[in-house]
C-alpha cells in the first residue's frame, strides 16, 4: 500500500462539488460537521480547493453547464483521489434523466475523463448523514 | 380596493383587451395581442398597482403565448394577462424590464428557451443554458421536441 | 456585460479560485467597494417544466419537490393547488391541515439552517453550530412523520399521500415546547447582541422601492416593510382558520430580515401547535380521476418567499405547460440593489441574506476583468469574519453565552 493511500486512510480531506442539484445533498453534507454527526473526530474534512482534496463528495445530476467545469476540477485534484457520488442524482440522474439540460450520469462521464477512476455510490434522496459516513467509512476500508 | 373596484380598475383598459375571463373568484385572466401588451403592462404594475409575479412564455401551435401573472395582494387575487403573438417566423415582444427590473431574468429565460426576442431590454444575453448550448435551438419550442 | 475593462470583477462561483468564469456570481469592484453585479445560473439547470409535460400529473409532486430541496414542500404543494383549481377539487378538511404541520416545519428547519449559516459568514460559528443542532429534532419529526428527513413526498392532486399518525402527536407537541424555548433563547441572544447589530444593521439595505421594483417575497420583502404573505393574502390549506401574526420589519438591512426570520419560526411553532391541537378526523384525500382542460395558478409560502406554478391542461393526463417560479428567482436579482456600493467584507452576508440556496452562496469569488481571480470565497469569508472581529474589539463585549451547548 503506497504511502498516499495510508494517509488517505488516516483522515480525509473532501471538497464539495454540486453539479446541478437540488441542494438537499448538499445541506446533509454540511450537516456532518454539525455536532450530531460531527465527522472532524474522524479526521474527515472540508477543503477549500480540489487541490488539496483526496476526495470529491460530488452531489447533482451533471448539468452541462456543471459539467465544463468539472471536468477541470477533476484534473485539478491530486490523484488517487476517491469520488464520492452522493445521491440518487449523483449516482444516475434519475428523476431527470429525459432534461435536455443534463449531461450525466457522471460516473460515465468520469470513466470517459479516467478509466481508473475510483468512485463510489452513495444512493439515497437525499443520503442521510449516517449513509453518507458509512459510504465514506465503508470505501476506505475497501481500498 | 374590494374585488368590484378591482374590476372596474381593469375595465378601463377594456379597449386594449380581447376579452376578460374569471374562472375561479380569485383568479382572472386578460387577453391581448402582443402590440399592446406593453401598455397594459405598465397599467397594471404602476397605476393600479399590481405585484409582478413572473412570466410565463408557451408555445401554443398556432402562435406563442406570453403570460405575464401579477398579485392583488390586499384581496390575493391573481391576474394574468395572455399576450398572443401572432408571427412564428419571428416572434417578438416589447420588453418590460425597463420599467420593471424584475422581469430582467424571466425574459432573458423565455428568449434562452422559446426564442423569442424582447425588443429594447436592458441586458438581453443568455441566462440558464450553458455556455456550449447551440445557438438557435429552443428546447420548449414544439419542433424541438420531436 | 459593460465594458468595464480596467475595473476588477468580483465573481462570486462555484468550485475554484484560480478558473475563469465558472462563477455564479461575478460582482465588478472599484478598490473594495462593489460597483455592478452579475449571476450565472445554468449551472443548476435541468429542465424541469420540460420534464414535467412528459410526467402524468399525479407523478409530477415528486419531480417537483426536488427543484429545491429546502422548499421541497412548497413546490409539489403550490403545484397540487393549481391542478386542484383545475379540476375543481377541494381536499377534505385532515388534508388541508396535515400541509400546514408539514409546510410549517419545513419553515422552521430552513430558517433556522439560515440562521446558522448567517451565523457562519460573519464568524459567529457557535450560532451555527448551535442552530444546526437544534434544527435536527424537527428533520428527526419529519422524518417520523414521512419517512424522509428532508423531501415528504406527501401531497398529491386531492389531499395527501399520508397520515400523520395519532401516537406522533404528542411527540410534535414536546419536540415544539423545547424548540419554542430554544428559539426565544436564541432570538433573544442574538437581536440583544451589541455586536451584531453594528455588524448587520445597515448592511445590504433593500429599500421598501426596490423590493417592489424587483418584485421580491418572502422575508426579503417583509424586511423591507412589504407586508406581503401568501398564507395571509391567498390563503390556503388550512391558513385562514389558524391565528397567527406576518412579521415584517422597516428597514431592509440583513438585520432586518434575521428578525423577521427568527420571529418567524416562532410563529410557525404557534401554527403547528394550533393545527395539531384542531386536526379533525377524517379522510386524508379526494379521489380524482380526470383532469379537465383549463389553467389554474397555485402558489404557496416556501421558507423563502412566494411559490408559484402555473399549470395549463388540455384534458390529457399530462400537464401540456407546467410553469414553475421559485421565490429565489426573483430575491436572487435583487444583490443589484443591495451589493453594489457595499464593502466586498459584507458580500457575503449581503448575498445570505436572502436565503439563497446554499450551493449557491458558497460559490463566491472575486475576478478582475480578464476573469482572473482575485479574492476566492475563503478570502471573502475571511474578510467577512475579520469585520465581526474588529467590531467586537470596538465594542468590548464578552463571547455571545448560548447555555446548554
Amino acid at each position: 500500500m503506497s504511502w498516499r493511500m495510508w494517509a488517505l486512510k488516516k483522515s480525509v480531506w473532501v471538497f464539495h462539488v454540486n453539479l446541478g442539484a437540488c441542494n438537499n445533498c448538499d445541506i446533509e453534507i454540511v450537516n456532518l460537521l454539525t455536532p450530531r454527526y460531527d465527522v472532524e473526530r474522524f479526521g474527515i474534512k472540508l477543503v477549500g480547493s480540489p487541490r488539496h482534496a483526496d476526495a470529491l463528495l460530488v452531489t447533482g445530476v451533471g448539468t452541462r453547464q456543471a459539467i465544463i467545469r468539472f471536468r477541470q476540477v477533476y484534473s485539478q485534484t491530486p490523484k488517487p483521489c476517491v469520488v464520492f457520488l452522493m445521491g440518487a442524482c449523483a449516482c444516475g440522474t434519475g428523476i431527470f434523466h429525459a432534461g435536455y439540460h443534463v449531461e450525466g450520469p457522471i460516473d460515465k462521464i468520469l470513466r470517459e475523463m479516467d478509466p481508473n477512476a475510483i468512485i463510489a455510490y452513495v444512493p439515497g434522496c437525499p443520503p442521510k448523514p449516517e449513509a453518507m459516513i458509512s459510504g465514506v467509512v465503508k470505501t476506505l476500508s475497501a481500498i | 380596493m374590494n374585488q368590484q373596484e378591482l374590476k372596474d380598475r381593469l375595465a378601463e383598459i377594456k379597449d386594449k383587451l380581447i376579452d376578460i375571463q374569471q374562472p375561479l373568484d380569485d383568479r382572472i385572466f386578460l387577453s391581448c395581442e402582443a402590440e399592446n401588451a406593453y401598455a397594459i403592462n405598465k397599467f397594471l404594475f404602476e397605476e393600479v398597482p399590481l405585484r409582478f409575479v413572473i412570466t410565463t412564455g408557451i408555445d401554443s401551435d398556432s402562435c406563442y403565448e406570453i403570460l405575464y401573472h401579477y398579485a392583488y395582494d390586499q384581496i390575493g387575487y391573481i391576474i394574468t394577462l395572455k399576450a398572443f403573438i401572432r408571427d412564428r417566423e419571428n416572434p417578438s415582444i416589447e420588453s418590460i424590464a425597463p420599467f420593471l427590473p424584475g422581469a430582467e431574468w424571466i425574459e432573458r429565460e423565455i428568449h434562452d428557451l422559446l426564442g423569442i426576442e424582447f425588443r429594447n431590454h436592458p441586458n438581453m444575453r443568455r441566462l440558464i443554458l450553458a455556455d456550449d448550448w447551440p445557438e438557435g435551438v429552443y428546447p420548449l419550442r414544439k419542433e424541438t421536441r420531436q | 456585460m459593460k465594458e468595464t475593462v480596467r475595473k476588477p470583477v468580483l465573481a462570486i462561483g462555484p468550485f475554484h479560485p484560480l478558473q475563469e468564469e465558472m462563477e455564479f456570481f461575478q460582482l465588478t469592484v472599484d478598490g473594495e467597494t462593489v460597483t455592478d453585479i452579475d449571476m450565472r445560473i445554468s449551472y443548476n439547470h435541468r429542465g424541469i417544466e420540460r420534464i414535467s409535460e412528459t410526467l402524468q400529473f399525479d407523478q409530477v409532486p415528486y419531480l417537483v419537490s426536488r427543484v429545491c430541496g429546502i422548499c421541497s414542500a412548497s413546490h409539489p404543494l403550490a403545484y397540487v393547488q393549481a391542478v386542484e383549481d383545475i379540476a375543481g377539487v377541494t381536499p377534505p378538511e385532515r388534508a388541508l391541515y396535515v400541509r400546514v404541520i408539514i409546510n410549517e416545519l419545513e419553515r422552521i428547519h430552513s430558517h433556522m439552517l439560515w440562521v446558522g449559516l448567517a451565523g457562519h459568514f460573519i464568524g459567529y460559528d457557535t450560532v451555527f453550530m448551535w442552530a444546526w443542532k437544534y434544527r435536527e429534532p424537527v428533520l428527526d419529526l419529519l422524518e417520523e412523520i414521512s419517512g424522509n428527513r428532508n423531501q415528504y413526498g406527501n401531497v398529491k392532486v386531492g389531499g395527501c399521500r399520508e397520515d400523520i399518525p395519532d401516537e406522533t402527536i404528542p411527540k410534535i407537541l414536546k419536540e415544539l415546547d423545547k424548540l419554542d424555548k430554544k428559539t426565544e433563547m436564541l432570538t433573544k441572544a442574538v437581536l440583544d447582541d451589541p455586536v451584531i447589530h453594528a455588524r448587520l444593521k445597515g448592511v445590504g439595505v433593500l429599500t421598501k422601492e426596490a423590493a417592489i421594483k424587483y418584485a421580491v417575497t418572502g422575508p426579503t420583502a417583509r424586511g423591507s416593510d412589504v407586508k406581503i404573505d401568501v398564507r395571509r393574502d391567498d390563503p390556503y390549506a388550512a391558513y385562514a382558520d389558524l391565528d397567527w401574526n406576518v412579521v415584517t420589519q422597516p428597514v431592509g438591512d440583513v438585520f432586518a430580515k434575521a428578525v423577521v426570520r427568527l420571529l418567524e419560526v416562532l410563529e410557525s411553532v404557534k401554527i403547528i401547535k394550533q393545527a395539531v391541537k384542531k386536526l379533525p378526523k377524517g379522510p386524508i384525500a379526494t379521489e380524482v380521476k380526470e383532469i379537465p382542460p383549463g389553467e389554474g395558478c397555485g402558489r404557496a409560502e416556501a421558507p423563502r418567499g412566494e411559490t408559484f406554478h402555473y399549470v395549463r391542461s388540455d384534458g390529457g393526463n399530462r400537464p401540456v405547460r407546467h410553469k414553475i417560479r421559485a421565490p429565489s428567482y426573483v430575491n436572487v436579482p435583487s444583490f443589484k440593489a443591495t451589493c453594489i456600493g457595499q464593502h466586498i467584507a459584507d458580500v457575503t452576508i449581503t448575498l445570505a441574506a436572502v436565503d439563497p440556496c446554499y450551493s449557491c452562496t458558497e460559490r463566491l469569488a472575486v475576478v478582475d476583468s480578464h476573469n482572473k481571480v482575485l479574492h476566492d470565497y475563503q478570502t471573502l469569508l475571511r474578510l467577512s469574519r475579520e469585520k465581526t472581529a474588529r467590531i467586537k474589539k470596538e465594542i468590548g463585549t464578552p463571547e455571545m453565552k448560548l447555555e446548554d451547548f
